[in-house]
């Protein structure tokens, strides 16, 4: 394994779906290769920092409209109480 | 921002809560999904106020279909394919999945590996460097940045793949059902979002560096 197909198999690796042969070659170049260990350890990083990003709140309006959409919506689920009589 | 109360809850207890008309929680699951949502809607369809209207109206479709959550998946899964067939049946575009795969795309520059004449063919010509303190404050805006960017230029494929797997989190199983994708396909498109947005970030800190060593022994 060189290192131009060691990068177009990172996401197979870490997901599970290389052969075990594939696995163990794809760890034997990670020992071999200074930069390819390096380059598997960012995509680590790359993952991790999306799962950072952080998010824009949501808008007070949006929010006060869902919320009285959400009132709507279960007082419609209510059964309807009949006044006695 | 600390995670919403609601969120520890099972999600038959917050499905439970909602018919119950617990507004406290039906406003932390609008806080905790709703980002993740705007981003979903507007990758489907491009524009921010429509992603608005969207979102609003997946909200509304969940509500109204409550009763259709088996528990099969989770119930953010379940939230995100009520937002994805009300952005379907409102924009009758498709994102082309299958389409996308079928193109090449090298992970990272071809350019940048030794040739097949090269001593080492296929080694690093211009390999990564290391990205300097990714822990430090700016490094982080850096990467940051750099990630908003690159996942905006990504085609929609594999915009809607990454921001369901890496930004939202949900596993490979669920993202898979939710776009009506196979597994491979869905392996494939993230491989490659990923691999352009690693190679945003190194962009942006400038992090490539020759290998001497090899291009001194060619």
């Amino acid at each position: 394994m060189n290192c131009k197909q060691f990068v177009e198999l990172v996401t197979d690796y870490f997901e599970g779906a290389l052969s075990n042969e594939d696995v163990q070659r794809f760890e034997e170049h990670i020992d071999d290769c200074f930069w390819c260990e390096r380059y598997l350890e960012q995509m680590r990083t790359t993952i991790d920092s999306a799962g950072r990003i952080d998010e824009d709140s949501i808008s007070p309006d949006a929010k006060d409209s869902l919320l009285h959409a959400f009132r709507d919506w279960h007082s419609g689920q209510q059964p309807q109480v009949r006044e006695p009589g | 921002m600390p995670a919403p109360r609601a969120m520890a809850l099972p999600d038959a207890e917050i499905v439970a809560a909602l018919k119950r008309g617990d507004e406290a929680v039906f406003m932390d699951l609008v806080d905790a999904y709703t980002p993740g949502l705007m981003r979903m809607a507007q990758t489907v369809v491009g524009d921010p106020a429509a992603a608005d209207e969207i979102v609003q109206e997946a909200w509304f479709a969940a509500l109204r279909g409550i009763d259709g959550f088996d528990g099969r998946s989770s119930l953010k899964a379940w939230v995100f394919r009520v937002l994805l067939n009300t952005a379907k049946a409102r924009d009758s575009h498709s994102i082309a999945f299958s389409a996308a795969v079928g193109e090449t795309e090298p992970a990272v520059d071809p350019d940048r590996f030794l040739g097949p004449n090269h001593r080492f063919p296929g080694g690093w010509m211009m390999a990564p460097s290391e990205w300097h303190g990714p822990d430090d404050e700016f490094v982080r805006g850096e990467i940051r940045a750099s990630i908003l960017r690159a996942i905006d230029q990504l085609s929609e494929a594999q915009r809607a793949v990454i921001t369901m797997r890496d930004v939202e989190g949900f596993p490979a199983e669920e993202v898979s059902a939710a776009l009506g994708i196979s597994d491979g396909t869905q392996r494939v498109l993230l491989h490659r979002a990923r691999s352009r947005v690693r190679g945003a970030i190194e962009t942006q800190l400038g992090a490539v560096e020759p290998n001497t060593f090899a291009l001194e022994h060619s």
